[in-house]
């Protein structure tokens, strides 16, 4: 049972959710409060933007700055509402297909401003909302209701694109590991830049029913077993990491934040001026 | 009317519309820009990455379109007074997020430089095409309010008016300007600053815990809105919500919403709608022509008269709400309405919607790209006189 600091921080009149019994949202929500409660933000001071889909309902749960925009465009409201208010603490939170699908261009161009926004990326492997279409990370090969033979697209690793795109800050880990879940969100909204953290869940619903994990539990059971911890993979051989969940830190590194080189271009435009 | 006011220390400048536009806007409060460079739009972008940061003011130039519009809604929700530019092609792609702005009731400035389409179309040429998309490009139902200038000088006095417009209407307001309104130089008038009337959205009068976001006021019809960071905390979405903001399914509360979003434009029309006329006393053919056009049809309708024909001038400056019963009212009496246009006939459809047949109405289509010569629409006011 969340405790009453986390209860202050949630919209409590609309529970039950509208997420099915065992999703692994839920988890990450109560990470993402007890972040902002350790950190001590103040609600009024934080925003929390989100897209279309499962994922974006968290957004009208929590009891801040909320906005529940358009499909895979969280970022790029986010940013306008950072460029003009660079003292809230704005955290997105999108699914695997509103980030890397129809929201790809504004992800990658948000890592590469490093503007100081904290992503949360519930990864479920599928469109769940709208009934189990395949998504970008969908694992080539599983049963989607678009892919009834199979996927046959290569995978998206979101982590090794935010790296390569240009965020500060980059981890991944489970739903089956919420305090680590908890550490790296901290990490991420401390850090002066744009993190992304990959929280990787499940639903049941369409993509483990299909697929051989049917229950809550098989997902939590496959997490456990399928996560390798950064330092172990450096170790490992492609062919002993295949489909395996690497999970860790992989960047945290000191990259000049957008609103902070923006405020650069306002002071030297002033001098002009 | 706002920005008309004569002042004395005003200084005047020479501009291209499309300058004048971005300066008009400075002078209306805008304090970030969000967009994406088009042809023939792009000066307008220009100007503001170099101004907006003096006034420490925000610019950003986005991915897209798409995250262009994003961006300043967002900025808007953030207390901003926002702007974007475009033309057809990225005005397509703002339709989207357009959406998001009317149902979330977010004050937004939106303009399109019209150059000829479909697709990629006519990068460096001049059209009208985009009207009927102003009014409905995005999906769904909602009152629009949009200007089309005619001249620099209108661009940068709509410009302003856009901005009080988007503020006190708490939605978003679009300018239709086009090629030859934003490449042409003219002379204007800057407006003094003390003279202005700037409108800024209403604040909350109640404490956060007392505050309902989309409670309308009574009498407008539109609710007070908290900026985020302001001490208020509540909830933006695209869903149709209750006044509490946020989402409903109960259909007297979807039924209410929906009506106001139309409603809050309809009932205060005669704020919002604007027209120029000339020569309309015992006019027996109205030219009705809006933008660029409308150089070209006022030279005419001047021309006409000189040579004694009883040709008469409107011109819609807001082109939704149209000027409709304005237009009925003063063309009573007229043998017949042309309307020219730079399109296959969209404005046409709204003069013969409000005429219903009192008078015969003839849309006149240019898609060439070209701008009308006067002389070509002088001849057709000789043939119908």
């Amino acid at each position: 049972m969340p405790g009453t600091e986390v209860l202050s921080w949630i919209r409590t009149r609309f529970m039950p959710h509208i997420w099915c019994p065992g999703c692994g949202h839920g988890i990450i929500m109560h990470a993402l409060i007890r972040a902002l409660v350790a950190l001590g933000k103040d609600k009024k001071q934080t925003v929390v933007a989100s897209g279309i889909g499962c994922s974006s309902r968290m957004a009208g749960y929590i009891d801040a700055c909320t906005l529940h925009s358009t499909h895979g465009r969280s970022l790029a409201f986010a940013t306008g509402i950072k460029m003009h208010r660079p003292e809230l603490t704005v955290v997105d939170v999108m699914g695997d297909g509103d980030c890397s699908a129809i929201g790809g261009n504004h992800f990658i161009h948000a890592c590469r401003r490093n503007i100081d926004i904290t992503a949360i990326i519930m990864n479920n492997n599928i469109y769940g909302m709208t009934g189990g279409q395949a998504s970008p990370t969908t694992p080539a090969g599983a049963w989607a209701s678009t892919a009834p033979y199979g996927v046959i697209d290569p995978s998206f690793d979101l982590c090794r694109l935010a790296e390569g795109a240009g965020a500060s800050y980059v981890a991944r880990t489970t739903i089956a590991n919420p305090k680590q879940a908890e550490t790296y969100i901290m990490n991420g909204i401390r850090k002066k830049g744009f993190s992304v953290i990959e929280v990787i869940t499940h639903c049941h619903t369409q993509f483990g029913r299909k697929n051989d994990r049917r229950l809550p539990f098989d997902n939590y059971k496959y997490f456990k077993e399928a996560s390798v911890p950064l330092t172990k993979a450096k170790t490992m051989t492609p062919e002993e990491l295949a489909g395996k969940l690497v999970c860790g830190e992989f960047v945290d590194r000191e990259v000049p934040e957008y609103t902070g080189q923006y405020a650069k271009v306002i002071e030297n435009a002033r001098k002009r001026g | 009317m706002p920005g008309s006011e004569k002042s004395e220390k005003s200084d005047v400048a020479f501009w291209q519309g499309n300058t004048a536009l971005a300066y008009g806007a400075l002078a209306a409060g805008c304090n970030f820009f969000g967009g994406y460079p088009i042809t023939p739009s792009s000066e307008i972008a220009e100007v503001m990455a170099e101004e907006l940061p003096k006034i420490g003011g925000k610019f950003i130039q986005m991915e897209d379109e798409i995250g262009g519009i994003a961006s300043i809604i967002g900025a808007s929700i953030a207390g901003a007074k926002a702007l974007t530019a475009t033309s057809g092609p990225g005005f397509s792609l703002k339709q989207e997020n357009l959406g998001l702005a009317y149902i979330a009731e977010i004050p937004i400035v939106v303009v399109d430089v019209m150059r000829g389409g479909p697709s990629t179309g006519l990068p460096t040429k001049t059209a009208q095409q985009d009207i009927m998309q102003a009014r409905w490009g995005t999906h769904g139902d909602h009152g629009t309010i949009c200007y089309s200038p005619s001249s620099v000088q209108e661009c940068y006095d709509l410009a302003i008016r856009a901005f009080n417009m988007a503020e006190r209407f708490r939605q978003p307001v679009l300018i239709l300007s086009d090629e030859v309104v934003g490449h042409m130089r003219e002379k204007v008038t800057k407006r003094n600053p003390n003279n202005l009337k700037i409108v800024n959205r209403v604040r909350p009068s109640v404490p956060p815990e007392k505050f309902t976001p989309y409670a309308p006021d009574p009498l407008t019809e539109v609710p007070a809105m908290a900026s985020f960071g302001d001490g208020y905390s509540w909830h933006v979405t695209g869903l149709t919500t209750s006044d509490w903001g946020f989402p409903t399914n109960n259909p007297p509360e979807i039924e209410k919403k929906m009506l106001r979003l139309m409603s809050k434009v309809d009932r205060f029309r005669s704020e919002i709608v604007e027209y120029e006329t000339e020569y309309m006393d015992g006019a027996n053919v109205v030219v009705v022509a809006c933008g660029s056009v409308g150089r070209s049809a006022m030279r005419a309708v001047r021309d006409a008269r000189r040579r004694g024909i009883p040709a008469g001038f409107f011109r819609p400056v807001s082109l939704w709400p149209f000027p409709g019963e304005e237009l009925a009212q003063k063309s009573l009496g007229a043998k017949i309405i042309l309307v020219p246009e730079l399109n296959c006939g969209q404005m046409v459809l709204e003069v013969e919607r409000v005429i219903r047949g009192r008078s015969e109405v003839r849309g006149i289509s240019l898609v060439n790209g070209e701008l009308f010569k006067p002389s070509e629409i002088g001849r057709i006011i000789e043939e119908v006189a």
